[in-house]
């Protein structure tokens, strides 16, 4: 076990050379032009502009921009943003906002797509099941920017529970309706996949043989079918915890949460690639760790699943 | 059985205790409202600035609104855009190349220092310097020496045209005529610097000390959050503030910021979203201006491209002029909210007229549209295999709306294939402009940098001038701006610039649309919200109830 | 298992009854609660035609499935959504591309049945048309992904090892690359630069998408990998790869199922938000997506616009979740049998 986990905190290395690697190169490979744009299409000097190239190594070959930003990487700076900021205070401000943003969407996603999973599965075709399947619909059919929009108006101004935006320090409170509608399309992912796992494990052997022994029902589904039932929705939460951390720009956007996701948009349409590339480093890190803590609890889900 | 009562019981108070939380958030962050009083602080929405609260520096208006409030420069504007002295005693000129500037004595930064003519001047040549990289450096290219001190790897730091002549006086020659020069003066790259700022400008930048109605409280800056003025004490201009500070909220969309306003959660919003743009009047209730700015939008069809040149070009873009109907784009995608364009500036600067001759060809004909594209077809064959576009890009707000329906209006009028063409970022499109990549129009548009009518011609249409996009060079027409520039003063400019633009409506450079207006609104606590000729709000007059 | 009827109680005969013990007796009555074997004739799953031709697991389900009135909906569904997608000019005489700002936001009239968009265009029509782009947008996009993601996640959860490490940390490398950065390199590959089409946005997603199917996928393999059938049919004699494609894939196909099924409908929902952002199809290509992401800026004065591609959107999306269910319960031969 020790090994195991060693072995994948070394492969941390190669993942994170790899993935600065591609993502330097993808944003040097983006058309448009930074400093054109910093301008914002006014004219600019041409003596400025060329300033403005070499102070952030635009004016060199791609090879020698990633070279000198590994070089700085080692002594642990990140470069800077086009506004002059450090891009590790950039990182700093935002990543604990995010974090929090996504922990809590992910345990929104998990407690209830796996109550309402196990509920839809036990009684498939019932009618609780055809409404949780309805109502996974209109989650996946209709975008995030409007379900977003929807519950923003009518949870934060019509009803005035909540602030319609996330105030400043982006406090827990003020998360919970963001951290809500960010949950929701993966919220379906998870109640279709534990009712597909619960409706295929509730036959089995075991289940049968633990409800001949007596045990209560209750028992019988927690600690026998939703055991042997988690492996794919573990899986998914592991894999949708990076996404979460990411991809949150439309659900940021709304409720102004000042996180990772908005970041990185701003950082791509600018151009801005120390940014961009910290960010993708940052998340590439989470998911080799959140994919370690996945496996990590296949063996702990199904003692039959070992490793050395 | 009882597995599905207690599950249900567990569902149940799970949902609850989301919303009873939910509740405890709000409660939190709603101000009460009380009695009105000059040491209660206004909310506001803004972006978060893209570069240091450095006047050279800051070219958007994220910033620009910060520095316009913790800055005063020789002049400010007033709210019909007319320039009001702050700083300065007197600006004077015989011949609008030599200016002699007084300035009020007994001025001082936030941090101490005093503001003297050295302030403005060493500010400048700071700005000017290339070795600064200063983005509005650009804006010091009419003093005498600019070239020399711009120039690549150039060592000179200061510009032969500025003088200290004492502590409250100071000279400016230009390098030509220039009769609008003083009404420059207000724009943020013309703010004094304390002697700080030349220091460090990096970290002066993160913390500025200016000598403006407001200044920036301690720690007032949090990043992607908010940017907290609170007064300054040390100010005694005419733009004295009636609040007890601005908090401004930094916002990645208006959206956001909209909903906050409508739960009083923000006091002003200086835009509307677009999806509110038909109802925001009614929602506010009262509480909403909709007014022009100095700003317009345009189509811009470089003359590189073969089927758009010579006669048969202009005649081509007079069809397509003829063939947008404007109002109807106004009516129908901006629910009115836009004012139909007349001229090439805008409404909201002194000297504006809407009856400069040849301005029909603005007007919506679409049997005169054919007739005009049947004539350019009979110079030179119109490709059709190929559609026209319009080039937009997809990042700003309400752009894909308008390009999208003006698409649609030349097809059906012309009855040629015509396509929007979308870039993602505005970088690509810059590029692609500055690349000459253009398969037809692009989107164009101007916003005023200071209130004049040369501001939003010289730049634009002069022959090689910075944001000539379309290439567009008319002899006749560079000398018609020269002479309004020498003329000795501003009403006499005024005259010949008008007279320029006839120039204008014969060879269509550009395509003029509409102006722009902003649509504000403003919570229920807070009064007396008026918004400047360039479309920001007045924040220093805004009282808190 | 069907209600069997109450068993007889068997009385024991009388024989017995009078049958008297030495030593300790008990005083008990035995009662059997078995049924004679006539009351309760075998089923008939249970009766083996020894004669039938031996059936492949695949050949099984399908047999099964034909018979699910799930499948017959979801198929009959599936196939108008296709039939919609190939023949639009059989379903709407409106041309889509014909709009007129005189129109804009107009309710519905005669021959216009669901209203106009802000931009004076037939919704019905565009829905009709869109159909096509959003179909092969979804099914291509996830078909691409189950394939090679499903491939490189079942190798990596099979195999091990050093296998595993190379194939899922290069899908961590790509799960961490923001989706838009790489539609936008995407786009502008000169393949694709001035010719974009249905097929850019197909292999942007996919690109992009399949790191999460390899993830599951793997998941699902790493569980099935254990299981004494698989071991079973080592020991028959069975090759490691023969093991994997035979028991282990089958096995391993449920979660595979529910991903791509709800993926399928959230691809044609990212089309739309590429192609909001610039990305994704060109505006002369009609979608369900283009049409709901230009809605978005209506959504306060006319939701319907926004309403009705949802809608078409929400229908394929459940015609395809139901198929993945039927498939599922056919391809389980537990759940055929409750």
């Amino acid at each position: 076990m020790f090994m195991f986990i060693s072995k994948r905190f070394l492969q941390l290395i190669p993942v994170f050379l790899g993935a600065t690697l591609l993502v330097y190169f993808l944003v040097f490979a983006t058309p448009g032009d930074p400093i054109a744009a910093l301008s914002g299409g006014k004219p600019m000097a041409p003596a400025v502009e060329e300033a403005l190239r070499a102070q952030y190594n635009l004016d060199q070959p791609f090879w020698i921009q990633y070279g000198l930003y590994l070089k700085s990487l080692v002594t642990f700076d990140l470069g800077q943003t086009f506004s002059g900021q450090e891009v590790s205070d950039v990182l700093g401000r935002a990543f604990p906002v995010t974090a929090r943003l996504a922990i809590m969407a992910l345990a929104f996603e998990a407690v209830f797509g796996v109550i309402f999973g196990v509920i839809a599965g036990m009684r498939k075709g019932k009618l609780f099941d055809s409404t949780v399947l309805v109502a996974s619909l209109i989650v996946i059919a209709v975008p995030t920017f409007v379900l977003g929009f929807v519950l923003q108006f009518f949870v934060g101004v019509k009803l005035d529970w909540a602030k319609p935006t996330v105030g400043v320090g982006a406090p827990w409170g003020d998360l919970i309706l963001p951290a809500a509608v960010l949950g929701l399309v993966s919220l379906a992912y998870v109640i279709r996949l534990t009712r597909t796992s619960i409706i295929e494990n509730k036959n089995a052997d075991y289940v049968r043989t633990a409800t001949a022994k007596g045990l209560s029902r209750r028992r019988v589904v927690s600690v026998h079918i939703l055991r042997n039932s988690l492996i794919p929705v573990v899986t998914f939460l592991g894999a949708d915890l990076g996404s979460l951390m990411g991809g949150a720009i439309v659900t940021e956007g709304i409720f102004n949460v000042p996180g990772v996701g908005n970041l990185l948009f701003k950082a791509i349409k600018a151009g801005e690639t120390p940014t961009v590339v910290a960010v993708v480093g940052v998340l590439v890190l989470i998911f080799v760790l959140a994919n370690l803590v996945v496996d990590l609890l296949y063996a702990w889900l199904d003692p039959r699943i070992r490793y050395v | 059985m009882r597995f599905n009562r207690a599950s249900k019981a567990l569902v149940l108070s799970a949902a609850l205790a989301l919303t009873l939380s939910a509740c405890g958030g709000g409660d939190g962050g709603a101000g009460a409202s009380s009695g009105g009083d000059a040491t209660k602080a206004i909310s506001a929405n803004t972006t978060e600035p893209e570069s240091g609260l450095l006047p050279a520096d800051t070219n958007e208006v994220g910033g620009g609104r910060i520095m316009d409030l913790i800055f005063t420069g020789l002049v400010s504007y007033g709210a019909d855009g007319k320039p009001v002295n702050e700083l300065a005693e007197s600006i004077e000129t015989k011949d609008a190349q030599n200016y002699t500037i007084k300035i009020k004595a007994g001025q001082k930064f936030s941090n101490g220092d005093p503001v003297t003519a050295k302030s403005f001047v060493d500010a400048w040549n700071f700005g000017a310097a290339a070795k600064n990289a200063q983005k509005n450096s650009y804006f010091f290219e009419s003093i005498k020496g600019y070239d020399k001190v711009s120039a690549k790897g150039a060592t000179v730091e200061t510009m032969e045209g500025l003088k200290v002549v004492d502590d409250t006086t100071f000279t400016v020659e230009l390098s030509r005529k220039e009769s609008d020069f003083p009404l420059r003066l207000g724009y943020t790259a013309f703010f004094p610097l304390p002697a700080a700022a030349f220091a460090d400008p990096k970290a002066f930048g993160q913390n500025p000390a200016g000598n403006g109605p407001y200044k920036l409280a301690e720690n007032g800056w949090q990043h992607n959050v908010q940017i907290q003025l609170v007064p300054n004490p040390d100010y005694s201009g005419p733009r004295k503030p009636a609040n007890g500070g601005v908090d401004f909220k930094i916002y990645a969309n208006t959206e956001a910021a909209y909903q906050d306003l409508l739960g009083n959660n923000l006091d002003v919003l200086d835009q509307i979203p677009p999806s509110s743009l038909k109802n925001f009047a009614d929602e506010l209730k009262g509480r909403s201006l909709n007014q022009p700015y100095a700003g317009n939008a345009t189509l811009t069809i470089s003359d590189y491209l073969p089927q758009f040149a010579g006669e048969a070009g202009k005649l081509r873009r007079q069809a397509i002029s003829m063939s947008i109907d404007r109002q109807q784009i106004i009516d129908k995608i901006f629910f009115g909210n836009k004012k139909i364009a007349t001229d090439f500036t805008s409404p909201v600067i002194d000297g504006f007229s809407d009856a400069i001759p040849g301005h029909e060809v603005l007007t919506f004909d679409a049997e005169k549209a054919k007739e005009l594209w049947k004539q350019a077809d009979a110079l030179q064959a119109w490709d059709n295999s190929k559609p026209f576009t319009i080039a937009y890009n997809v990042d700003g707000a309400g752009n894909k709306e308008y390009v999208d329906a003006a698409v649609n209006q030349i097809k059906n009028t012309l009855g040629i294939a015509a396509e929007p063409k979308a870039y993602a970022t505005f970088k690509e499109l810059r590029a692609a402009v500055n690349n000459k990549e253009m398969t037809g129009a692009h989107r164009t548009g101007w916003q005023a940098d200071y209130p004049s009518l040369y501001n939003f011609l010289g730049p634009l249409y002069g022959t090689g001038a910075g944001s000539n996009d379309g290439n567009y060079s008319s002899k006749e027409f560079d000398a018609k701006l020269a002479e309004g520039l020498s003329a000795t003063s501003v009403e006499e400019g005024n005259k010949i610039f008008n007279a320029s633009q006839e120039i204008l409506f014969k060879d269509l450079p550009v395509i003029p649309l509409w102006y722009q207006a902003a649509q504000g609104g403003w919570s229920e606590n807070v009064d007396n919200v008026k918004f400047a000729w360039n479309g920001v709000p007045m924040y220093y007059s805004i009282t808190a109830k | 298992m069907s209600e069997n009827p109450t068993p007889e109680i068997i009385e024991p005969s009388d024989g017995a009854r009078n049958t008297r013990r030495t030593g300790k007796v008990s005083s008990r009555t035995i009662e059997h609660y078995v049924a004679p074997l006539e009351e309760t004739p075998l089923l008939a799953v249970d009766f083996v035609d020894e004669t039938a031709e031996p059936q492949s697991m695949w050949s099984q389900a399908w047999r099964s499935l034909r018979k699910r009135p799930l499948f017959i909906i979801s198929a009959f569904l599936i196939l108008l959504v296709i039939v919609v997608a190939a023949f639009p000019q059989l379903f709407s005489h409106v041309d889509p591309t014909a709009c007129r700002l005189d129109d804009s936001s107009e309710t519905a009239r005669a021959g216009h049945p669901l209203g106009f968009t802000l931009q004076g265009c037939d919704v019905y029509s565009r829905i009709i048309y869109g159909a096509r782009a959003s179909f092969l947008v979804g099914l291509f996009t996830t078909i691409i992904v189950v394939v090679f993601g499903g491939v490189v996640g079942a190798l990596a959860g099979y195999y091990g090892g050093w296998l595993d490490a190379v194939l899922a940390r290069l899908g961590d490398i790509f799960f961490a690359l923001p989706l838009i950065l790489g539609a936008i390199i995407v786009m502008q590959l000169p393949a694709f630069r001035d010719n974009r089409s249905v097929w850019t946005v197909i292999i942007t997603l996919a690109a992009f998408g399949w790191p999460q199917m390899a993830r599951i996928t793997r998941g699902a393999v790493i569980e099935a990998r254990g299981a004494d059938f698989v071991t079973a049919s080592r020991a028959l004699g069975l090759s490691k790869f023969r093991a994997l494609v035979n028991h282990v894939i089958p096995n391993s196909l449920s979660p595979v199922i529910v991903i791509a099924t709800i993926s399928l409908g959230t691809y044609i929902v990212a089309e739309a938000t590429l192609s909001f952002l610039g990305i994704g199809l060109p505006p002369e290509i009609m979608s369900w997506g283009n049409d709901i992401s230009n809605a978005q800026t209506q959504l306060r004065n006319n939701p319907e616009t926004l309403m009705w591609p949802a809608l078409a959107l929400s229908i394929t999306v459940l015609s395809f979740i139901m198929l993945g269910d039927a498939v599922r319960d056919a391809l389980d031969p537990k759940a055929r049998k409750g």
